[in-house]
């Protein structure tokens, strides 16, 4: 035991974790002085005047009593948005191929993992048990989604992509497209023969729906609750450990050596006695449990799964990838933070600024709009590198 | 014979890149393949590490047909390719490299050995075992690639134009490299351009011409051949 804890490296456990808490509270800082500088010059215009009237609360005050709920949601869907990014990234990374189909990977994650709680409650084994054995099932279910995304990404890989490598860039990638739509009517076929319905529900057992309250707030007439919900921090900690975990297996394990090189060079890696397409399912494999495990993640913080349900966060964390830089696992991670709480703000505050006229529905512009930005302005991203370094 | 190519042939699409070429290196000697740009030496090497197929012909290594063993189990038979161009991997380090081209390596002891006896050929490699391989100059590259290449404990190199763009003075250096190599019991076939460096080092010589070896012979021999003298030697 001893010496099997000699051979792990403290630093590469510890690296990511200052990464993530670095990246949390640098994107959490940056964008709320944005919204009280906003809220400051807004507070004598109509806007204030509005929800002064109408809440009887200053625009500086409601921003502020705000910003701790708002930080702590964006936390909650940006670790959810950069653990499936890991899985574009990381695809990219070996083949440069966007694997338009890990969207529905993701979906597919969630069903297995709702249908799996669903059928423990049908046998009445939840809600009715201990609070650890709810933690317990809750995580089998994250596992045995993970176990069938990952099977499944590597499937799709052998099948609709692996056929095609010497073929065009373009032809992959409308491959991966017919795969994405394939999986979506797959989920509906299956979930209207068996269930009769395409929507489900998670269901409510443990202690997930409760709110740990730290304090409360006077706010106008009203108070506000200052807290965060139980399975907000299961979804934190879960996307964290992933995070943590596969950042390990990439930079400080023989495997993850191999990755990187066959990352960079195919041909020359397999000359080195690596097996090329063993590593380049290793990544599916990897890719698409990452991929399941944050679509029960997503599931349990968001409770209502449907066959496309993949679509928005899939596409969110394509732009959570090119943010970061796609092909760099850091830049995954620090793109889906700050795409996760970049949405949760401007959910969060576009009604109060704009006196109403653009709600929390309009928040997708955001992520969007960095896509293009991004691609215009940065097209490696924010960490991605110019490595041209070929003699 | 360690290795034996009969009657190889090799096609990139509609090019016959290879048309039926015999040679063979024996235990511990350094055979030279030498021959203009495009004649076709690299596709030989590639095609004996196994990344391309031939449409006819065999390669046999110690009696073994390994005309189709595919490239990343043809390291473990003994034979190692060092790519032109060098192909280190840029974005690891010196030591990752390294660690690398030890992958099949299952045996830590003998890793260790291998990994002193590259630091001993290569004192500069111990000194910057943590930087980026990407940072290192051409000539480093070269000694990074052929000690990389080393670390699976070959008993055969290819070694593909390992002068490339690279000084007189660092030629000569590796070079001496490559006869020291040569000396502790690794046979190599080095395919150059630079024909005057090879047949120095080599025992024997092939020169390629468009796909067909036109000349073999002692490396003196084809040194002193008048039509390598007048093509390849900038001869008078």
């Amino acid at each position: 035991m001893k010496r099997f804890l000699e051979t792990i490296n403290v630093r590469e456990l510890l690296q990511p974790l200052a990464q993530m808490i670095l990246f949390s509270l640098g994107s959490g800082a940056v964008l709320s002085v944005i919204v009280i500088l906003l809220a400051l010059l807004l507070d004598q215009t109509a806007a204030g005047q509005f929800l002064l009237e109408r809440n009887k609360v200053t625009i500086l005050t409601y921003t502020l009593v705000n910003l701790p709920q708002v930080v702590l949601d964006g936390l909650t869907i940006g670790f959810v948005y950069a653990a499936i990014a890991l899985g574009y990234t990381m695809v990219y990374g070996v083949l440069e191929f966007i694997n338009f189909a890990h969207s529905e990977i993701f979906a597919v994650g969630a069903f297995v993992g709702v249908e799996f709680l669903i059928l423990l409650k049908s046998f009445e084994i939840i809600p009715a048990t201990s609070l650890f054995m709810s933690y317990l099932w809750l995580i089998a279910a994250i596992l045995a989604a993970m176990f069938v995304a990952g099977l499944l990404a590597v499937s799709v890989e052998r099948i609709a992509y692996r056929p095609l490598r010497g073929a065009p860039r373009l032809v992959p990638l409308i491959s991966a497209i017919g795969v994405s739509f394939f999986l979506q009517d797959a989920i509906r076929l299956i979930e209207s023969l068996t269930t009769g319905q395409f929507h489900r529900i998670i269901p409510s057992f443990g202690n997930f729906d409760e709110r740990l309250v730290f304090s409360k707030i006077a706010l106008g007439a009203s108070t506000i609750e200052l807290g965060i919900q139980v399975k907000s921090i299961i979804v934190i900690v879960a996307a964290m450990l992933m995070l943590i975990g596969l950042n390990y297996l990439v930079n400080a394990t023989k495997v993850g050596r191999a990755i990187r090189a066959v990352a960079q060079d195919r041909s020359t890696a397999s000359l080195m006695g690596i097996d090329v397409n063993r590593i380049i399912s290793l990544t599916f494999l990897i890719g698409g449990t990452l991929g399941g495990a944050a679509g029960v993640l997503y599931a349990l913080k968001f409770t209502r799964i449907d066959p496309f349900v993949g679509f928005f966060p899939g596409l969110k964390a394509f732009t959570a990838a090119v943010l970061g830089g796609i092909g760099n696992l850091t830049g995954a991670l620090l793109g889906g933070i700050v795409l996760g709480m970049l949405e949760t703000f401007a959910g969060a505050y576009m009604s109060a600024f704009t006196m109403g006229a653009a709600g929390a529905e309009y928040k997708d512009i955001f992520a969007f709009s960095i896509l293009i930005l991004v691609l215009i302005f940065r097209p490696h991203g924010l960490m991605g590198e110019n490595v041209t370094q070929k003699a | 014979m360690m290795l034996e190519i009969k009657n190889l042939h090799v096609y990139y699409g509609a090019i016959h890149a290879l048309k039926g070429i015999n040679f063979h290196v024996d235990e511990g000697e350094i055979v030279a393949l030498i021959g203009a740009n495009g004649a076709g030496k690299s596709t030989t090497l590639s095609t004996i590490s196994g990344l391309l197929q031939p449409s006819q012909g065999n390669v046999t290594f110690r009696g073994e047909d390994i005309t189709i063993t595919p490239a990343e189990q043809t390291v473990q038979k003994g034979i190692v390719q060092v790519p032109e161009g060098r192909k280190i991997f840029a974005t690891l380090t010196v030591m990752e490299n390294l660690e690398m081209g030890a992958y099949t390596q299952r045996n830590k002891k003998q890793f260790q050995k291998d990994l002193e006896n590259v630091f001993t050929i290569f004192p500069r490699l111990k000194e910057r075992q943590n930087q980026l391989g990407g940072t290192f100059s051409g000539g480093e590259q070269q000694m990074l690639a052929m000690a990389r290449a080393l670390m699976s404990h070959p008993s055969m190199l290819l070694l593909d134009e390992p002068s490339m763009g690279l000084s007189p003075i660092l030629v000569e250096q590796i070079f001496e490299i490559v006869q020291d190599i040569n000396k502790q019991g690794t046979s190599i076939l080095l395919v150059e351009q630079n024909a005057q460096m090879a047949l120095s080092i080599a025992d024997r010589a092939y020169v390629l011409e468009t796909g067909e070896i036109n000349l073999q012979g002692s490396a003196q021999e084809v040194l002193h051949n008048p039509m390598v003298i007048e093509a390849y030697l900038g001869g008078h």
